[in-house]
């Protein structure tokens, strides 16, 4: 089917969130979506599927106009949604959650029908190459399988036109690939495909044809052939923006973080960080490569006093640190900016000021005999909102107001607002926009410059190939590889981070 | 925004749930009387003004119960100044604020708990266990053992201190073992309650002359007196009102501007965030539960000597539970708790004549007080309902914020 969005208009209150939008999708073709956040692409889905209804503007499907009041009646025109969180229930297994609200029943009471239903789940992943087992447990299957599940979902609905918002959010880059593929095959078999996502190489990578969103509007339209990932950033983010870090030889010295034979439990008890040795240096960065559970977690969370440790020794200039309290540890001069910014890094609720001074706030000036000084906190929070260049309407405003980029950047700024000797960051750059990402970026490279050692854990292998001037893989919870840039290539680490030496 | 607009916004919800409750409130008075139900075949016009009648009587009872007859204002006014009429006609008002008092204290303390994360549905036992350290108190220090001002000073940390150790059980229990609060401090007000029926039945220093086996402690006004704030004795507004809002604005202080403050709300917010930031989680679960207890005994102390005058189980009456509601309402912002206990003071106060004149049964103001509740609970309901112009949209869409910060 052939798909069109024209001059869709949507406005909330304050914010015109989609101005004008025409996109529009052949029959067997990959559009690729492109746009920041807030670039009003979630808006626009939201209309597609019929949860909002647009000011203005037409929904086309063959040419034939249609009006979507309900969720329901988008799914019987034949848009299927594969949302970035997955809507599946964990206790169900792979047949129950594919026909879950369709289910085929039997005789007269109208039983479910098990068989049937496996059997269509069986014929439908069969012909689209979606391989799944139909009698697992959704909780018990990885992310990329649980995906696969909701696309089975949608295509079982007939769907026609599948919508994957943010897909390779959650994937590995294997399975990034093998979601690519899935997607060429279901383009080559009818039907159409919107593809949303922020990361330039996806969209070049897999759409026919991409229409770049931004602040609501269409920015461009080009296609892969066309198209450079420069020139789609520029487009992105309305100015010209640097993909990759200048970033000067390290003159890397004195080793400051010291880690020797340390092993780590997780909450289960099993041992996920297994005698890794390393060092960081005064002025280099160690970034850290691996697949996403691979121990890299809970080596942060034992580095920074968040876990314990089960042996071994972690030592900063000489100082020991091995399971020492967060706040010991910060106080050492350690910056950490956390893998999961919602869980750890802030305190929602609070404004960006109580958030600037969330790990200091104990200290002078900021507290005098156990009162807070408000003074000395807005005005320290505001000289870090300048410096950071993080967009608030004030420091008053919950810190939950913000987009992800600003909130990281007031993580950032209060991380490296205090003396630092190392910086931990680990996924600094996770769900944030082209232009955030440069930034952040920028300013760990200025640390590093400045003298610190950085230790950055990234499961994205561009992120570690762009800074790290050595490159550690984690494997299993070993390290089972320390490169130097010059010799860490895509393949070698790629290899690495698959448990594959040479 | 300038606060006079954020502190509208702030009340538009809170104003509105307590208007929308009254209105369906009235339906169900309209609907439930037996006498416009039977008349409606025969007479349905006169049957439906007979049914409106009664909801306007029943609303303006209450009103008048909380706020004061304006008849007896007219006779207070014509009369001069007449001190009799004057205080008959303005004594509503007075025993409103009398009947905020313990709501403003244990709404003050389960905020606090609550900010801090915890659950605390302990104000019943609390407040009782703070009664019982305010008798003990009395009994120990007054009938002229010491200077009133020092007893009343006694009453008051023997209330805190009861308060206190009583919530520090469940707070310690969630801290060391990660026992529910909830289920603990629960069962803790069950254990208050028959701990002190046991004391004021059994030990002859509490009950002292009264017969043993009556569950009644002795008139603590023998013992001291809470001194009143207004001049006319009939009026009887003590001292342990202006202490309630003394204490909110300690609490404001305390939340908002001390450092511990800072740390209990951030573990309130977002625990682990909090461990992130060197926060002790189990010392902020203690010293929430301590204040929250304390502030609640030294309710149940002030009012046992001051208003009860008598210590027995069931003073508390269902003020550990109005209490959450208050705390709730009032966004666990002291002000807002100390606000919305007026309320339901005068509420409780107004029901009283409105039960008294008219057949409507006193579960109606239970019933409009669970309302106001269910729609502070559920804001898009009370828009609904209030017809506030309402945007179908689950997720805000993120506002993308153009303007740099000078």
């Amino acid at each position: 089917m052939r798909l069109e969005l024209q001059k869709i208009t949507k406005q909330f209150p304050g914010v015109l969130a989609n101005d004008r939008i025409s996109i529009s999708v052949d029959k067997g073709q990959v559009l690729g979506l492109l746009g920041e956040n807030g670039a009003g692409k979630s808006t626009l889905m939201n209309i597609l599927s019929g949860l909002y209804r647009p000011d203005s503007g037409k929904i086309l499907i063959d040419g034939k106009e249609r009006v979507f009041r309900d969720p329901a009646q988008a799914i019987d025109a034949g848009i299927g949604m594969v949302h970035q969180h997955f809507m599946l229930v964990p206790v169900f297994d792979v047949t129950e959650s594919v026909v879950l609200g369709n289910e085929p029943t039997k005789g007269l009471l109208g039983s479910f029908d098990r068989a049937a239903a496996r059997a269509q789940v069986v014929e439908l992943s069969k012909k689209h190459g979606l391989h799944v087992d139909p009698d697992a447990k959704i909780e018990s299957l990885p992310v990329g399988v649980r995906q696969r599940v909701e696309i089975l979902k949608a295509l079982y609905r007939k769907s026609d036109i599948l919508v994957l918002d943010e897909p390779s959010a959650v994937l590995t880059p294997q399975e990034t690939e093998e979601l690519f593929d899935i997607i060429r095959g279901l383009a080559k078999g009818g039907t159409s495909v919107i593809f949303i996502t922020h990361k330039l190489n996806e969209v070049i990578a897999v759409a026919d044809k991409i229409t770049v969103l931004r602040r609501g509007a269409v920015a461009g339209e080009t296609t892969p052939k066309k198209a450079t990932a420069a020139k789609l950033a520029e487009m992105m983010v309305g100015r010209e923006v640097q993909l990759t870090v200048s970033r000067s030889k390290s003159h890397a010295s004195k080793p400051l973080l010291e880690v020797k034979g340390l092993r780590v439990l997780n909450d289960a008890g099993k041992l996920v960080v297994n005698d890794a040795t390393f060092t960081v240096r005064s002025g280099e960065i160690l970034a850290v490569a691996g697949v996403q559970g691979n121990g890299q977690t809970e080596l942060v969370e034992a580095l920074t006093g968040l876990r314990k440790a089960d042996a071994g020794s972690i030592s900063l200039e000489g100082e020991t640190l091995t399971n020492r309290s967060p706040r010991e540890i910060a106080t050492a001069g350690v910056a950490h900016i956390p893998e999961d910014r919602n869980r750890d890094g802030m305190v929602k609720g609070m404004t960006v000021a109580e958030n600037y001074i969330l790990n200091t706030y104990h200290l002078a000036p900021y507290s005098k005999n156990g009162v807070l000084s408000r003074k000395e906190i807005t005005a320290a929070a505001e000289k870090a909102v300048r410096d950071y260049d993080v967009r608030t309407p004030s420091v008053d405003t919950d810190i939950g107001a913000l987009s992800g980029g600003n909130q990281q950047k007031v993580i950032v700024a209060r991380e490296f607002g205090r003396g630092v000797k190392l910086v931990i960051a680990a996924q600094p750059t996770r769900g944030l926009d082209v232009g955030s990402i440069e930034y952040i970026h920028r300013r760990i490279v200025e640390q590093r410059n400045a003298g610190a050692a950085v230790l950055i854990v990234s499961t994205e292998l561009d992120e570690v190939l762009a800074l790290g001037d050595r490159v550690a893989v984690m494997y299993e919870g070993r390290i089972v590889g320390i490169l130097e840039a010059k010799s860490a290539t895509r393949e070698r680490v790629g290899l690495l981070m698959g448990g594959i030496d040479k | 925004m300038s606060t006079l607009r954020r502190i509208g916004s702030e009340l538009k919800v809170p104003a509105l749930s307590i208007l929308a409750a009254f209105l369906v409130g009235a339906i169900l008075i309209f609907l439930t009387d037996v006498e416009m139900l039977r008349g409606l075949p025969a007479d349905p016009l006169g049957s439906i003004g007979l049914g409106i009648g009664r909801v306007i009587a029943a609303y303006s009872a209450l009103l008048r119960g909380a706020f004061g007859d304006p008849a007896a204002y007219g006779k207070a006014l014509a009369s001069g100044g007449d001190l009799n009429l004057w205080t008959r006609a303005v004594r509503p008002l007075v025993e409103g604020l009398v009947a905020a008092v313990p709501l403003i204290f244990v709404g003050l303390g389960v905020s606090v708990a609550f900010r801090t994360g915890i659950f605390n549905i302990g104000g019943a036992g609390q407040f009782l266990m703070g009664a019982l350290g305010g008798t003990l108190a009395a009994l120990l220090f007054g009938a002229g053992v010491t200077p009133v001002p020092f007893a009343i000073l006694m009453i008051m940390i023997f209330g805190i201190i009861g308060g206190a150790a009583w919530a520090f059980i469940p707070g310690f229990l969630k801290a060391r073992v990660g026992a529910s609060e909830v289920i603990t401090t629960i069962m803790l007000n069950t254990i208050a309650g028959n701990l002190i029926f046991f004391l004021v039945t059994n030990i002859a220093f509490i009950h002292r002359e009264v017969g043993v086996g009556q569950p009644v402690s002795t008139e603590l006004s023998k013992f001291v007196d809470i001194p009143g704030i207004l001049p006319i004795a009939a009026l009887r507004l003590n001292i342990a009102f202006p202490i309630a809002l003394l204490t909110a604005v300690a609490v404001s202080f305390f939340l908002f501007r001390s450092t511990r403050g800072y740390e209990l709300r951030a573990a309130g917010l977002n625990l682990a965030a909090a461990k992130y930031a060197g926060i002790a989680a189990s010392g902020s679960i203690i010293t929430a539960m301590l204040i929250s207890g304390g502030i609640a005994g030294l309710g149940g102390a002030l009012v046992v000597v001051g208003d009860a005058h008598q210590l027995q189980p069931g003073i508390e009456g269902s003020v550990g539970f109005t209490a959450i509601a208050i705390a709730l309402v009032g966004r666990t912002r002291p002000l807002g708790v100390v606000a919305t206990a007026l309320v339901f003071g005068y509420l409780a106060q107004g029901g009283r004549l409105m039960q008294a004149d008219t057949i409507i049964p006193i579960d109606m103001l239970l019933f409009v007080q669970a309302l106001v509740i269910a729609f502070i609970a559920a804001p898009d309901l009370t828009k609904q309902v209030m017809r506030i112009p309402f945007r179908r949209n689950a997720k805000p869409a993120p506002k993308p914020v153009t303007k740099g910060v000078a």
